[in-house]
């Protein structure tokens, strides 16, 4: 039944589509919320009246952060590919798009992470300064505990734009589904291929979804 | 305890020059609840903020428990902070932590180990009457409850001063004499000297020992409660203390008084403070063989005792009358005022 309506299903390499959809998409997400978290706070603390108020390198961040969330994401893998080839070794495969998809949405999320943190009440970072906390104890004991909820969902929304974004590199050759829709359903007219892919990163992406969701509702005490 | 010099502070923005705080100087002995009192904008809340560095002084110097705060490196500041505690009139509670996590935060901070601090909270805990709201999270707690939590934090560290900006304005009338009696607990239990910023005469008067009234960055009048109650010099200070006493047009109550009770002598008395004046009417009757009829008044009470004023008719013979009058006078620390029947 099932092969009748996907005749041309290898469940071998679909498997190992969804693996590599899936490596891409957790491997990237992992370099982005890091370093979206820590552009997120310097563009946070060197904003005006923050505690590292700095006018110049709040422009610089904010100038970086912005032309690389201008450029369309499959000009940014064109882009990145000598530097890719330096630092992976290779332009193919699911490692090669790893820089792409962080460099591509690292940015988005650190401004979700300033939008996140200019939320937090300004009332509890001062009650900290008047109990002589230090700028480390602000951070990890106040900013990024009481932004919590914002920064998950911040996550979540940052991940399925990378699904998204793995799909796309897949096409010029960083494996997973996207790839494997192009080249084995695409290019074989072999549209049920394509379907089922579809299915699966749609799926994927739900997941992500309810997973982001319930964490975020789980962790919000307010 | 404390003590201030010349201490400004001037915001600029737009290249314009606001100066929130104008000059200041006063001295807040150890023990004592000091109140501000001002309407809205005139500088309080940058006057207590400057005091712990919250807000950096444009000018002057302050002195906290021997230590001159306005020269204090960024580390040193934040070891004196510690000694510093403060309360704000939206608690400003970590709504991630628990009631017991918040409490703790400043212990963390002091680098408190983990069994200390825990033993330390639960004392703060009872000390503020959370007991079985441990761990409870901010969101679950009334308004009361969530100042407790912050009296409760602000006082882990044990500080030597407790700064109090409108910790009461967020709080219902009841839940406010609630907070308010918590407060005079602490002070008289602790010793601390406590700080607090309002726009209520009813907070100073219900819980402060001095007060400074402030307009404009300035501080127009400054004294013991008592004697700013009963002498107010500032325009300001008037409307602030017809906040408690009623704005009573005491000519015309005299009048329509007079037209009313024309028996006897009509006669104003004044009360400030000492409490051997609360028996005062009942020691007349008994000493003097006249009737007493209370018409018109209004007393209320301080931290140094009751004070107000009172128009009582008194009937009988004249020279008791006289006598008892005279007996205010002598005897008590009451004025006395024999209203002359104008008739
Ligand atoms: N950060 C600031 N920048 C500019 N002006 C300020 C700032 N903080 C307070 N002010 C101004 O200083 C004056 C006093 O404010 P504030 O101390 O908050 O008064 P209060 O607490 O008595 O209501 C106000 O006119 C206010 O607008
Ligand atoms: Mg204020």
């Amino acid at each position: 039944m099932l092969t009748d309506l996907f005749p041309n299903i290898d469940p071998q390499d679909l498997l190992e589509a969804t693996q590599e959809t899936l490596y891409m998409t957790i491997l990237s997400l992992l370099g982005v919320v890091i370093f979206g978290l820590l552009l997120g706070l310097l563009l946070y603390l060197t904003n005006k009246n923050g505690i590292w108020e700095n006018k110049y390198l709040y422009l610089i961040i904010s100038a970086f952060v912005n032309i690389f969330r201008a450029i369309p994401f499959i000009i940014l893998i064109l882009l990145l590919f000598p530097f890719t080839e330096i630092l992976v070794g290779t332009i193919r495969g699911p490692n090669a798009a790893l820089p792409a998809l962080i460099l591509g949405s690292a940015p988005f999320y650190a401004r979700l992470v300033e939008i996140a943190l200019i939320e937090v009440d300004k009332g509890v970072v001062e009650a900290a300064k008047s109990m002589g906390a230090k700028t480390r104890t602000i951070i990890f004991k106040v900013l990024l505990p009481e932004s919590m909820p914002a920064l998950v969902s911040g996550i979540t929304v940052t991940s399925i734009a990378l699904i998204g974004y793995t799909a796309m590199a897949g096409v010029i050759g960083a494996g997973g589904l996207g790839n494997h829709a192009h080249y084995y359903g695409f290019m074989r007219r072999d549209f049920d291929v394509v379907f089922l892919c579809t299915i699966l990163i749609v799926i994927i992406v739900f997941i992500f979804q309810f997973i982001g969701d319930f964490i975020s509702k789980k962790i919000d005490k307010r | 305890m404390i003590s201030i010099k010349g201490l400004s502070k001037v915001f600029t923005f737009n290249n314009k020059k606001l100066t929130a705080v104008d000059n200041l100087t006063l001295d807040i002995k150890e023990g004592e609840i000091f109140g501000v009192i001002g309407y809205s904008g005139a500088g309080k809340s940058t006057f207590i903020r400057l005091l712990n560095r919250l807000e950096e002084p444009t000018q002057g110097d302050i002195l906290i428990d021997k230590q001159e705060i306005t020269t204090l490196s960024a580390n040193q500041l934040r070891l004196a902070r510690q000694d510093i505690g403060m309360i704000f009139q939206h608690f400003n509670l970590l709504w991630s932590r628990t009631v017991k996590d918040n409490i703790a935060f400043p212990l963390e901070i002091a680098g408190i180990p983990k069994a200390k601090r825990e033993e330390r909270v639960q004392e703060l805990i009872d000390l503020v009457g959370l007991t079985g709201r441990e761990n409870a999270y901010p969101s679950q707690l009334s308004g009361g409850q969530k100042q407790r939590v912050g009296i409760a934090r602000a006082l882990a560290n044990n500080p030597k001063v407790l700064l109090c900006d409108e910790a009461t304005s967020a709080l219902d009338p009841e839940t406010t004499n609630a907070i308010l009696d918590l407060l005079v607990d602490i002070n008289k239990k602790l010793g601390l000297t406590i700080i607090l910023i309002t726009h209520e005469m009813h907070v100073i008067r219900k819980i402060c020992h001095q007060v400074a009234v402030m307009e404009q960055g300035k501080m127009v009048e400054q004294g013991n409660v008592l004697e700013v109650f009963s002498n107010p010099i500032a325009q300001v200070t008037k409307k602030f203390v017809a906040q408690v006493m009623g704005t009573a047009d005491e000519g015309e109550d005299i009048k329509s008084l007079q037209e009313m009770y024309t028996d006897g002598k009509l006669i104003h008395l004044h009360f400030v403070g000492e409490s051997t004046n609360q028996t005062l009417i009942s020691q007349i009757a008994k000493k003097f063989p006249i009737d007493i009829n209370i018409l018109q008044g209004k007393i209320t009470q301080t931290q140094a005792g009751g004070y107000g004023t009172l128009f009582v008719q008194m009937i009988g013979e004249e020279e008791e009358i006289n006598k008892a009058v005279v007996f205010i006078r002598d005897e008590t620390s009451a004025e006395v005022e024999v209203i002359e029947n104008v008739n």
